[in-house]
């Protein structure tokens, strides 16, 4: 199978990311499936950014160890990834920062020959990372014309230049496959929201999550939606509640330190009943942590964060195809069972850019939120077989829409007496099941890898693409809750059947999913455990997992 | 036929409360209104948390019982999701001067088109007297039963500094200025905050303070920012002066909602716009 990895460093402020998405799109446009990983310090200017992108003739969400081709903007990158290096790899460098580069390029004298600006002195790096694989100057013109809307022409002068100082050295053969449209995780959240008929997205600005924000802020006008950016996290998720309690479909974003500062405003929304979509983008912990790295340290936090007891909805897409699909979905199943709805991701799922399908099955929609038949007096919080009180917004006619965060009766006026209480709480249980019932009707844990193989590695959300490859080439098989609340036990036994060795790949330090599972009563072997800010890699989890025995 | 405006939830004040002042105040609006041909159904009261907020329980008119100190930013939710809708806040002096102080000043920079009416009685009377932000120095409470040793802040000024359009302050005792002070601040086009001075009869019973320092400004409000100043600066809820009642301020800007409304795209115009995104990605 053809793939290749190319690793692009330089300054913080060099552009690495756009010139990253340039490879990437080259690449799709030579047929190959992208997975683009972008690292980076938490600071604007100086510090080492890279991206490392892969390109495979079949999906990909995840990098391996070695990289075939460096594009190096300074010299620092060179010596920083030394471990990523084999015999073959090709560097092409800027001449004018680095000494030693073996294909070295005059940034500086093409573009003052073509009288272009700094700033596209990585078009230079581009052309010749283009011609030293063989890539014809055909598909460099076109993806520039394509996605270069403005200075195409100079861009493409200079990429030329460069593009005519080497001969090809290291071949990237091309491939059957059509070009697919490259999308960030982030963005493939924000417009599943959009399918889910997202009205609002409110949100205060923290990475990993602060991509949704920009993009649908961006985007509003397109997509017809108002965009909020709040004084704090409290404000964020209590506005996300008022547009939905005036019959606004909202949703927040966020971060496990902004998170922190709505767990209140989650309990409003589970004793209020009001349905709220929550994007929890997770950074390595604790505290302020690695604000710009990775890690799936927040499970635990958002399965029980709220005081009291009320039902929410858990999904962790495992990359930017189920992000598209699970966002949707996820706003559905909030209004359908009038309850939170968390869409639980990770830096490199956030930040990664993906190849996604844009004809791939989207969400299937049985009926809508239960409304109001207009029978007076209105209820919000009628007491039914299902604990669903149909649902009005203020406004409606004759319809006294009264929401509480106290205990309350039927209509929304606070009550302390016993009864009422044991009522109404049974009315929320009987809520909990009813969601229950609904994921049933939904692909909540996913199996791939060798079906029939008696080891199985079982983990979720972006570790998805590692363990999958891993799995590959072990021979094992990979079982991933893709719902983890209500935790999707029958579903996870039967992909068990079979199954005689269990290993939990997970990337925080207490085996979070493995607790989750253990409660469940499942027997997990081994534990394999990333804590260090930076995804698996494809070689790094294979010996891993050769460590611990298949 | 009229809406019957109370409840049947049963009152818990303690007798001589200031909230049945404000309470009979809010009533008689709505009733107003609803003699003047306008719908009950568009209004919507939003409450913190505290002895004020119990005014959800006993209004028989929309209402989302938040959090405490967190009214606001859900009523600038709600306005933002139907500006159609008339949204008033009830909250307490601790519920929105301390929990959600960021949230009020943050609804007053933005102009957002709600009307908040502060019920100050300075002191919490819910969780059994504490010093609030509106206390005088020295105020035994009951977390401070040597005194406070911190100076009230002064909300008028804090408001005015905020870029509220429209301040002002009201007492219980003083029933007809509230109202349309209250009424006023309905009507104003952008956020409107009206402090209103209320006694707590069990923890804070200053009525005879109140009743021989209140006086009244001339009816209508001046947009003259430094006057407004000087005036808000005259009583400093600490120390012993007039205390002014009526509008400080009022200027008409545009309003956060009216800046903010979304032009709607139904399902097949977002499709669209997804499909040449993906177009443009490729």
């Amino acid at each position: 199978m053809n793939e290749v990895s190319v690793l692009i460093g330089g300054k913080a402020g060099d552009g690495i990311n756009s010139a990253g998405a340039m490879v990437a799109q080259l690449l799709n446009h030579l047929g190959y499936r992208i997975y683009l990983y972008f690292d980076y310090p938490s600071l604007i200017r100086g510090g080492h950014n890279f991206a490392i992108i892969r390109g495979s003739e079949r999906d990909v969400g995840t990098c391996r160890n070695h990289v075939d081709f460096v594009l190096a903007l300074n010299e620092e990158t060179i010596e920083r990834h030394k471990e990523k290096y084999t015999q073959k790899t090709v560097f092409i460098s800027n001449r004018d920062l680095i000494k030693n580069g073996a294909y070295g390029i005059p940034v500086k004298a093409i573009l003052a020959e073509e009288k272009a600006p700094v700033i596209m002195g990585n078009s230079a790096l581009i052309g010749g990372f283009a011609k030293a694989a063989g890539i014809e100057w055909e598909v460099v013109d076109a993806v520039f014309r394509r996605h270069i809307p403005k200075g195409a022409d100079l861009n493409l002068a200079v990429a030329k230049k460069a593009f005519d100082l080497f001969d090809p050295v290291q071949l990237i053969k091309k491939s059957e496959n059509p070009p697919q449209p490259l999308v960030s995780g982030n963005e493939a959240i924000g417009l599943g929201l959009i399918r889910g008929g997202l009205d609002a997205y409110v949100s205060y600005p923290m990475t990993p999550s602060s991509g949704i924000l920009h993009f649908l802020a961006e985007q509003k006008e397109r997509f017809g939606i108002t965009v909020v950016h709040p004084e704090n996290e409290i404000a964020v998720i209590l506005m996300a509640l008022g547009f939905a309690y005036a019959g606004k479909k909202s949703a927040i974003g966020t971060s496990g330190g902004g998170f922190c500062l709505m767990t209140e405003g989650l309990s409003l929304a589970g004793m209020a009943e009001i349905p709220i979509v929550l994007v929890v983008s997770q950074r390595t912990g604790p505290s302020t942590g690695l604000p710009t790295y990775t890690g799936q340290s927040d499970l635990q936090f958002v399965l029980h964060a709220g005081q009291g007891e009320f039902p929410r909805m858990i999904v962790a897409p495992g990359d930017a195809q189920e992000a598209l699909l699970w966002s949707e979905t996820a706003m559905d199943i909030a209004w359908k069972c009038q309850c939170p709805a968390f869409i639980l991701v990770d830096k490199t799922l956030s930040e990664g850019t993906y190849s996604l399908d844009p004809a791939a099955a989207r969400n299937t929609y049985g009926a809508g939120p239960l409304l109001w038949d207009g029978k007076i007096p209105y209820r919000r919080y009628e007491d039914t077989a299902s604990g669903l009180s149909p649902m009005a917004f203020p406004g409606a006619k004759d319809a006294v829409v009264k929401v509480n965060s106290y205990m309350h009766d039927e209509a929304g006026i606070t009550a302390e007496d016993a009864e009422i209480s044991n009522q109404m709480t049974k009315k929320r249980l009987k809520k909990w099941e009813y969601l229950i019932e609904v994921m049933q009707g939904y692909p909540g844990v996913l199996q791939s890898g060798k079906s029939d193989a008696s080891t199985a590695l079982l983990c979720w959300g972006s570790v998805k693409g590692v363990c999958e490859e891993a799995a590959a080439e072990l021979g094992l098989r990979v079982i991933r809750p893709v719902v983890l609340a209500p935790f999707p036990i029958d579903k996870i036994q039967k992909a068990l059947m079979g199954v005689k060795r269990l290993i939990v790949v997970e990337e925080n330090v207490t085996a979070q999913l493995a607790a989750l599972a253990e409660r469940h009563g499942i027997i997990i072997h081994e534990k394999i455990l990333r804590y260090d800010g930076r995804p698996f890699t494809v070689e790094d989890l294979v010996s891993r997992v050769k460590e611990v025995g298949i | 036929m009229p809406r019957t405006l109370i409840t049947g939830a049963r009152n818990t004040w303690c007798p001589g409360c200031g909230n049945f002042a404000l309470q009979h105040t809010l009533k008689n609006l709505l009733s107003d209104r609803e003699k003047e041909g306008k719908s009950l159904d568009d209004v919507v009261l939003v409450l913190g948390i505290g002895c004020h907020a119990k005014i959800a329980d006993y209004l028989n008119i929309n209402s989302f019982y938040s959090l405490h100190g967190r009214s606001i930013p859900a009523a600038t939710g709600i306005k933002l999701a139907n500006p159609d809708l008339t949204v008033i806040c009830c909250v307490g002096d601790g519920d929105a001067y301390a929990e959600g102080l960021d949230h009020l000043i943050f609804a007053a920079k933005r102009n957002i088109d709600i009307t908040v009416i502060v019920h100050n009685n300075r002191v919490y009377g819910l969780t059994t007297g504490q010093y609030t932000p509106t206390s005088p120095i020295g105020f035994k409470g009951r977390s401070t039963p040597a005194g406070t040793v911190e100076y009230p802040l002064n909300p008028v000024e804090l408001m005015l500094a905020s870029g509220a359009g429209f301040i002002a302050r009201g007492y219980t005792r003083k029933m007809k200025l509230l109202k349309g002070l209250i009424r006023a601040g309905i009507a104003h086009k952008g956020f409107a905050f009206i402090d209103v001075l209320q006694i707590c009869a069990t923890f804070f019973p200053a009525t005879d303070y109140y009743d021989s320092h209140v006086y009244e400004l001339p009816a209508t409000g001046s947009g003259d920012f430094e006057a407004a100043c000087a005036l808000a600066r005259e009583w400093d809820y600490n120390s012993d002066a007039g205390i002014a009642l009526g509008t400080f301020f009022t200027r008409v800007s545009p309003s956060f909602d009216e800046r903010m409304i979304p032009v709607l795209a139904g399902e097949e115009v977002r499709e669209r716009a997804i499909r040449e995104l993906f177009d443009a990605r490729m």
